[in-house]
Order: C-alpha cells, then structure tokens, then sequence
C-alpha cells in the first residue's frame, strides 16, 4: 500500500456497501431532528432517505426513517451512535428483520397532449397511480410504492412530458402482530 | 400571591442556577461574565457556598474545569457569557467529549424574544455546540430549568462521561419558577446506558483469558473514569492472572508504573515491549479503551492473530475500528469484579513464562534510549529529573501537546489514576495550563506541574495571571526546545526536512514574562544546573514559569511510522537518516 506522507494512516476498505432501513423512535423535543442529521453528516455516513413525524403526541414521541448505505461495520456504528443519543429510545433495523414493509408516496406532474396524455393515462392505471388534479394539458399523479416502482413509475413519465416530483421519502413498518 | 412568596422553592432561574450547583455538590466553578450572565453574577456574589475562579479567556474556564473534572473524579464547571463566550468553550467541549470528561458549562443567552435576530452577542450556542457536547439543552421557560440543571449532571457524569451545555437566556434568569431538588423523573426516559456486563460474554472472556499462552491487557482512560474501584479491580486481575498490562495516554496511572507487569505505553509512540506484545499475542483484554488510530498503527496488521475481548460502556466504541470477538458493554469496574469472580472461582493461574521470556527480549531492546550530553540538557532527561525530583510527593501532573507530552508519558512514572491530564483525543495545545490552574484548585495544597512546550504554553499563557490572582503556586516546566518540535518532527520525517513555520521565532524572554505577570520565572540551561533549579522551583510557594532550555533538535522515539504495523517500529539506535527515510518511505519521495 502506497501511503502518502501523513500522520494518518491510510486504509483501503473494500468491504461491499449494504442500503438499510432503520426505525428510530425519538423523543419530539427541539433540536432532536438536527442531532439526527448533524450525527450523519458529521460522521459523513449517508442519507438515501429521510422522514420524520410525531407519531404519538401524548407521549412527544417521534419516529424518524431513515435509508442509509454503508458497509457492515459503518451501519452498525450508525446504529450504535443514533442509539446512545440521549433523546432516542429505539433503533431498529428493518432491513435486518427482514419482516419490513416500505413504502413511499410520490406526486408526479406530467404535461403533454394527444397520444402522451393517453399513454400516461394507461401507465398510471397499470401502476394504480390517481390523477389528482387535471388540466387540458396536464396531470398529477399520486403514486405509492416502495422506492423501485416509484422509480420505475417516473422513469417512465419522462418521455410522456415529466415536469416535476415530490416525494415524501420512505415510511416503513414491521409485518405482523408485534409493534416496536 | 402571598403563599407563593413565602415557598423558598420560588425564586428566579438565576437563583436556580446557583442552587442546583449546590445541590449538586459543587464547590468550585470557573467562569468569565458578561451582559448574558450578569444575574448569574449577581446571584454568585450573594452566596459563599459556590467559589468562582475567574480566569483570562473562557478556554481557559473549559480547561481548568476538565483539569478539576479529571483530578477529582468529579464535574467541572464553567459559566460562560452569550456569543463569544460561548463560542470560546468549543475548544474544551470538544476535548472533554474527545477525552470523556464531565463538564457542566452554563452559557447566557439573549433574551428568548431575540433570538434569532441577530441581537448583540448572539450565536446559536446549542447548534454550535450539539455535534461538541454529549448533549445540550436550551431553555426557554423558567420552570423547565431545575429539571435540565439536574439531568445536565447526570448526562455528564453517567454511562460514559462527557460535557453538557445548558444554554439560559437572560429573562429566564430573571423570571421567577419553581425549583425542585435533584429526583429521579428529572431525566429522559431514553437515557439508561447499560451498567452491568453480560454473564455469558463474561464466561467466554474468562475461558479466553484463562486458556492464553501469550495474553495482554490493554487499558485506557475508561478505567480511571470508572473510579477507584476499577483501578483496584484492574490491579487485582494483573495480580490474579499474571499477565502483561499496557495503557494508552488516557489510562496511565490505572496500574502503577513501578508495578512489575507494566510495559509502559502503547501505540506510536509506545515502547517496543508494549507494541510488540499487543501485536503478537493471542488473546488481548480491552478495558475501557477503543482501538483509536494513535493506537492501531495499520489496521489490518493490528494484533494478526489474537482473540480480542473488549469492555466498554459505550456500544458505538465496540467494532468501530478493530473487530472483537467478545465484547462486554458496561462499567468497568463492575465487568472487571465479575471477571474476576468467574475467574477466581474456575480458573487456574495459566502459565504464562514463556510469554514473559519473549517480552523481556523485547524489553532488553531499551526503546526509550536517549543520549544523555554533559553540554545540553536532553528533553528525556529533563523529565526523568523531575520525576525523580517529584517521587513520592503529592504530585499532579498537567501537559501541553507535543512531543514534550509524549516525553512526559514515557519518562514520568505514574502511580495512581487522576494524576495525569492530558488532551489525548483531541491534542488540544494549550491545555495544560489552565488545567493546571484547575487542579491546582481542587488540591491547593498538592505540587501541580505543567510539563510544557514553548509553543504550546503560549496559547493560554494569560491564565497566569489568574494563577497569580488566586495565589494558585502551579509550575509551568517548559520544555523550550525553540520549535514546534513535533511538527519538526514530522517535517523532518516526512517531507524533505523543509520546516515549514516550525520555528518559534521572537520567542519571549519567560523569566520576564513571569515576573510581569507577578509570577516567578527560572531559566536553566545546562544539564548540571538542572537539579538545583528544579529544586528551587518545588520550594518556591507561588506560581513559577521553569524555562527549560533543551536541545532544539532532538526527536521522539520510538515511533510507529504512518501505515505500518506494531511490529515495525523505528526505535531510537536505528533512527539514523537512511533507516527513518526508508521506514517513512510511501507515495512521496521521502529524504
Ligand atoms: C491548538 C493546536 N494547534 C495546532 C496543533 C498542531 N500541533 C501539534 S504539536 C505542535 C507543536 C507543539 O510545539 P511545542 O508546544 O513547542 O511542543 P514540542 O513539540 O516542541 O515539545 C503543533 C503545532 C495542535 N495540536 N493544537
Ligand atoms: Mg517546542
């Protein structure tokens, strides 16, 4: 290994990135959303996807979802660092229950006439997307899905006369009887 | 209304602050005021309970708070103004967060209906100092902050400590609330870091342990923060087993340096012994360290082919760099007692003298050789007169960063924890003073010593004259080498020997400077005079500025070059030019 000269050691680390999902249930108190991001940003670890709402209000609890890569090792720290924050009382890896549900939901503007209207008319109905509001030149789309169809989804839109997206960012739930 | 004013649990937030200090047993605190404070002063004028140095520079507060913090095993703490004030505590946050220290800081803030207008002192002290603290609170409404002042204490002085900030705007110091005493309901139900270790990841430890033919403890700074009866349980598992024993900066003095399984420090600048049992053992017991890069050397040559049991209180240390194969979270000294119990109870002493044997071949290597001159005093042996100048006596020992910190790690020989403060996570230059001025505080009556570098000791040299103001005697012992030595080092070493601003020039005259500062300076500059003047500087009973002038050149050794592994260290007799620029050799045409 070629080290250039520094005072730092300089690894190579070839392990494989891994995408997890993880759960974090927070207490819902100012500054705990930019602890979350401050912690992933400083750390430089990465955000595919974020989400954050008070899920139970009586109790200021919040639930953050969170879609990351990394190695083994980096989502394991991630985990270990969101879990010793003091404002956070969970964190579970979907991904690793493998019992997960993911979905998303997307808003999808698409302008264009004749046969592209008719065309995005007959994708959305194959993917069970709603018009949501109409105009002679135009649709929005309200779309749900994991991440992939959603992709798929506006994929292809885009020749049909894409003009813009919102999406909401993965929300995700274990199956079965059993909560968090 | 009237019932009211008669209940002495009603009383303003300024008031509040003041009295969770006392409530929470403190008795010193260092601080600096301002427009944001000033009904915090006010309130600190009115009492006599809590004592409050003031120091020169609010770093210089965040310092000495950890120089108390780690002296004492108790929180420090520091009161700050809004804005610069703040801001000058991010240095000592971020180095008690490094180092795991606790530390309370209280900082004034604008008045809640300012903020975020750009008012006069402003800065957002909780988002400058979240990714710095182990966490922070502001407070917006007076009857919330007795319950934030007693969870700040706990946060900082549980699980694995560290520095909490709580951020008070003025007309919260000046509204009237409810305080109540510390109880438990006053801290986050999220919080609960674990204490006690898992039986079963302890009966495996043990079987490890009791199985090794070749095995190490390797100790750190979580040890000595875990308390006395971590330090006993430590040496009682190094009596029991047998076994070598290792520290890090952090956790010198946990085992004695007298002591006869002692290996003296690991990592880069550790001795050949420490480093080459680390790298050749096979089953290696972490106690309250983690693996940091100072540490490893390379990565994937650390320690090839040991079986590695580490014991942590925080999850986030376990596997973050090196791989464990038994990793026990939890306290310390709780794990280390229950360790010894299994063991005590099922295991026999394994026979480890073969073991032994090998080390004292690496031990005969010497590491730590230097060239002693009759002309110029060595910086080694500068260290080794005070030490010997200073054994058996109460002595507190406080560094600087540089190589004199590193000289002051392998030369002075510590025999109990809390004796040693040093900035390990961080390298804070600058450090050492005020932490000295911090010790000096809590043990008025103990022989305090800065081992310092010329450089270095500049940086908060203006806490002097808080010294001299609360008749504090520390000893500040430069090492004054005229150099940024270890960036010479470095330079020398790896990139071409151009000196790139290493050079301390127009330093100042410090025997002078002492004496303006109503200090009192010596200087020394031959190796027979040394001695004497360390001598003189122990009787004298004020604060003393030792100009000690060493050779300007020297380098410290041994050292493990950037990416290479425990078992090629470059000691000092192989340090000549050719063999250092090929230990160095990488990417860059090295000379
Ligand atoms: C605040 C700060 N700035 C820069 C550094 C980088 N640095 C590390 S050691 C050092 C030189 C220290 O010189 P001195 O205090 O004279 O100690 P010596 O190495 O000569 O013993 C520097 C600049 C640091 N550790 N801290
Ligand atoms: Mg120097």
């Amino acid at each position: 290994m070629n080290q250039p000269a520094s005072a730092y050691f300089i690894e190579d680390r070839h392990d494989p990135n891994e995408t997890h999902t993880l759960a974090v249930l927070v207490q819902n108190e100012p500054g705990v959303l930019a602890r979350v991001i401050g912690l992933f940003s400083g750390r430089g670890y990465n955000i595919e996807s974020l989400t954050v709402s008070e899920t139970e209000a009586q109790k200021h609890l919040s639930r953050i979802t969170i879609v990351t890569t990394g190695t083994p090792m980096v989502i394991a720290q991630i985990k270990n660092q969101l879990d010793r924050m003091i404002p956070v009382y969970q964190v579970v890896d979907m991904t690793q229950t493998k019992r997960s549900i993911e979905r998303e939901l997307a808003m999808v503007k698409v302008r264009g006439q004749g046969e592209h209207r008719v065309e995005a008319l007959r994708l959305a109905d194959a993917f069970r997307a709603r018009v949501i509001d109409a105009t002679t030149e135009s649709f929005v789309f309200e779309i749900t899905g994991n991440t992939d169809k959603i992709n798929q989804y506006i994929d292809l839109m885009r020749p049909l006369g894409l003009v813009e997206v919102s999406r909401t960012g993965v929300a995700a739930i274990g199956r079965g009887p059993e909560g968090m | 209304m009237s019932d009211k004013s008669h209940d002495p649990n009603q009383m303003t937030g300024a008031a509040m602050i003041v009295r969770a200090l006392i409530d929470h047993g403190v008795t010193d605190i260092f601080g600096y005021p301002g427009g944001a404070v000033l009904p915090i002063y006010d309130e600190i004028f009115q009492q006599s309970e809590v004592q409050h140095i003031l120091v020169r520079h609010e770093q210089g507060a965040g310092h000495a708070a950890e120089g108390y913090a780690r002296s004492t095993g108790k929180p420090g703490v520091a009161l700050v103004t809004s804005g610069p004030g703040a801001t000058n505590m991010v240095t000592p946050l971020t180095d008690a967060l490094m180092d795991s220290i606790p530390l309370v800081c209280i900082s004034g803030q604008v008045p809640t209906h300012l903020i975020g207008n750009d008012a006069f002192q402003e800065c957002d002290t909780v988002g400058i100092t979240r990714p710095c603290t182990k966490h922070n609170w502001l407070v917006r409404d007076v009857n919330d902050l007795a319950k934030v002042l007693h969870e700040a204490f706990y946060v900082a002085t549980s699980g694995r400590p560290g520095p909490v900030l709580v951020d008070v705007p003025k007309d919260v110091q000046f509204a009237t609330g409810t305080y109540h005493p510390p109880r438990k309901s006053d801290v986050h139900r999220s919080y609960a870091p674990r204490v006690k270790g898992d039986a079963t990841q302890i009966r495996k430890a043990v079987a490890l342990l009791a199985n090794a033919k070749r095995p190490v403890i390797y100790s750190g700074g979580g040890v000595i923060n875990s308390g006395p009866e971590a330090t006993k349980l430590l040496r009682e598992l190094v009596e029991v087993t047998g076994f070598p024993i290792t520290s890090t900066l952090m956790g010198l003095g946990a085992y004695p340096a007298s002591g006869k399984n002692w290996l003296g420090m690991l990592g880069m600048h550790g001795t050949y012994e420490a480093n080459m049992t680390m790298h050749d053992c096979d089953v290696m017991l972490c106690v309250g360290a983690r693996f940091d890069d100072r540490i490893t050397g390379r990565v994937d040559a650390f320690s090839p082919g040991s079986k590695k049991i580490h014991i942590d209180i925080d999850p986030s240390s376990i596997n973050k760099n090196i791989r464990v194969d038994v990793p026990i979270i939890g306290d310390c000294g709780n794990i280390l007692g229950d360790i010894l119990q299994v063991f005590k109870a099922e295991a026999k002493k394994p026979d480890v003298k073969s073991w032994w044997q090998q080390i004292a071949q690496w031990r005969a290597r010497n590491s730590l050789y230097y060239k002693k001159s009759n002309d110029v005093i060595l910086p080694q042996h500068a260290i080794q007169s005070l030490f010997e100048a200073t054994r058996g006596k109460d002595t507190y020992i406080t560094t600087e960063v540089g190589q004199h910190q590193m000289w002051a790690a392998q030369f002075y020989g510590f025999e109990e924890p809390h004796r040693w403060m040093t900035s390990g996570g961080l390298g804070t230059m600058g450090y050492g003073l005020p932490a000295a001025v911090g010790v000096q505080v809590a043990h008025p009556d103990s022989l305090v010593i800065d081992i310092a570098g010329d450089a270095s000791v500049q940086m908060t040299m203006q806490e002097m004259s808080t010294a001299v103001q609360y008749e504090l005697p520390i000893k500040i012992f430069i090492l004054n080498n005229q150099y940024m030595g270890m960036v010479r080092q470095w330079q020398q070493l790896l990139h071409g020997n151009r000196l790139s601003h290493s050079y301390s020039e127009a330093l100042p005259d410090f025997v002078k400077l002492a004496e303006a500062y109503g200090a009192v300076g010596l200087q020394v500059h031959k190796p027979g005079d040394l001695d004497g003047a360390i001598q003189e500087m122990i009787s004298v009973k004020r604060p003393v500025l030792f100009d000690c002038r060493v050779a300007a050149l020297e380098n410290c050794f041994p050292m493990i070059p950037s990416g290479k592994a425990h078992n090629e260290m470059l000691l000092p007799e192989q340090a000549n030019d050719e063999a250092t620029a090929k230990a160095f050799a990488g990417g860059k045409a090295l000379v």
